[in-house]
């Protein structure tokens, strides 16, 4: 492995050292321009990091997940209109004009992309990991979906459909993922702690109940 | 434009390699630049478009070189004097060296709440959608300059409609700065094959989110 490579660990560089201080740098000095120009109150940056660190994350969608395993009546109003539902569920700001929520069964997994970009949706999921939006899974996502599964630790059956669905548009995709089988009487809080990121997004599975316990 | 962040089916890129316990922001600055951009974007400094069309306007050996937020920041500074909101000496010098730009209201406290909502981008419709659920089409074979959302491995590609998604400001014309031009939006799914050859795996369907504009209709198939 070249020294670049060994540097290129998630499929783009992460600032180290000099490189760190100069976007440090960088910045500060754009924060310090806009702010002595009066277009901003470094406080209100303050409270929107705040809130992605804090408040708007995974565990969102894992509640609604969760809430669509418990109940069938809500699944169905989740895969006809996601942003109605979700809406109506009450823990998160409108998902813009439209969520769509796709569910994988035996026949068909369901995987999210954003090719060109790097969409995602931030209401329900908080903001994407780095490998999200890295080279190599922008690029293999669309034509090697079994092959990125498997840098999950992923394997589906032969048979099972593989749809990918790239976010062209301002449409935004939540999976909703397959019960585990052993979560029969689960409360809704036991639910929602099977529900890991990844398997909103199709890359992952839920945990197995027995090694959530 | 055909730059290098369009990325769908590009080999060599590796292995997707997650990161365990992954914090949200690797370091201050990125949530400081993350918080800047929405920030300006929020005062309508610039449409989301335009601010897409920032990114992928760097240099490609910069888009693949810099991190996520590396990109943010670039782009933060170029749209910033691109649109007139600060000068290149004043970044240079990391000081204001006159006054903002005109009728440019603060971002406030009070702001940060409601900037964290995403945009609404459905608009009324001046027509009928012209493609029907369950429709073959085809998608053009474009390669504009400037902006799209119509990724180069589904350009010239046969698909199906399968959902009508309401009409939508068209990123195309959104990001030069001609205005909404709302147009119909569609999911299209494609058999991997159609995209990837005969030698692809079988169960693998892809779709993108289309705009009326990117599809043109075909001929039903012949009835056997």
């Amino acid at each position: 492995m070249t020294r670049e490579r060994d540097h290129d660990k998630h499929g783009e560089r992460h600032e180290h050292g000099s490189e760190l201080s100069e976007m440090q740098l960088r910045v500060r000095a754009i924060e310090t321009v806009l702010t002595e120009k009066g277009y901003i109150d470094p406080a209100a940056l303050d409270a929107m990091i705040e809130a992605y660190e804090t408040k708007i994350g995974p565990h969102i969608g894992a509640r609604i997940v969760a809430k669509a395993w418990a109940e069938e009546a809500f699944k169905r109003e989740l895969l006809a209109d996601a942003t109605q539902a979700v809406r109506a569920f009450g823990v998160v700001n409108p998902v813009g004009d439209h969520l769509i929520a796709v569910e994988n069964t035996r026949k068909r997994h369901n995987m999210i992309v954003c090719t060109l970009c790097s969409c995602y949706p931030w209401e329900v999921l908080g903001l994407p990991p780095v490998w999200y939006k890295s080279a190599p899974y922008r690029s293999r996502a669309v034509n090697d979906p079994r092959g990125v599964l498997a840098d999950f630790g992923v394997t589906l059956p032969a048979d099972t459909e593989i749809r990918v669905w790239d976010s062209t548009a301002e449409t935004r995709f939540l999976v909703v993922p397959m019960r585990p089988s052993g979560s029969e009487g689960l409360s809704a809080e036991q639910l929602a702690a099977l529900v890991t990121r990844d398997s909103m997004i199709g890359t992952g599975l839920p945990r197995n109940p027995k090694e959530a316990a | 434009m055909d730059g290098i962040h369009d990325m769908g089916g590009m080999h060599g890129f590796g292995k997707v390699e997650p990161e365990a316990n992954e914090p949200v922001f690797h370091a201050p600055w990125e949530g400081r630049c993350l918080a800047l951009n929405r920030a300006m974007g929020a005062l309508g400094a610039w449409n989301i478009d335009q601010g897409r069309a920032g990114i992928e306007e760097l240099p490609p050996d910069v888009y693949l070189t810099r991190s996520y937020y590396g990109k943010w920041a670039l782009r933060l500074e170029s749209l910033l004097i691109k649109f007139g909101f600060a000068g290149a000496g004043e970044i240079a010098a990391g000081h204001a060296l006159g006054a903002g730009k005109a009728g440019t209201r603060k971002f406030g406290v009070t702001d940060a709440a409601a900037s964290l909502n995403r945009g609404l981008y459905a608009r009324p419709a001046a027509a009928p959608p012209r493609f029907k659920v369950g429709q073959r089409v085809r998608t053009k074979n474009i390669h504009p300059v400037t902006h799209t959302r119509l990724p180069r491995y589904a350009r010239g590609r046969v698909g199906v409609v399968e959902a009508v998604r309401g009409c939508h400001v068209f990123p195309d014309s959104s990001a030069i700065g001609a205005g909404d031009n709302p147009q119909w939006l569609y999911t299209v799914a494609f058999d991997g094959r159609e995209l990837w050859g005969e030698n692809t795996d079988p169960t693998l369907q892809v779709s993108i989110e289309a705009f009326e504009p990117y599809l043109e209709e075909l001929p039903s198939p012949p009835k056997e």
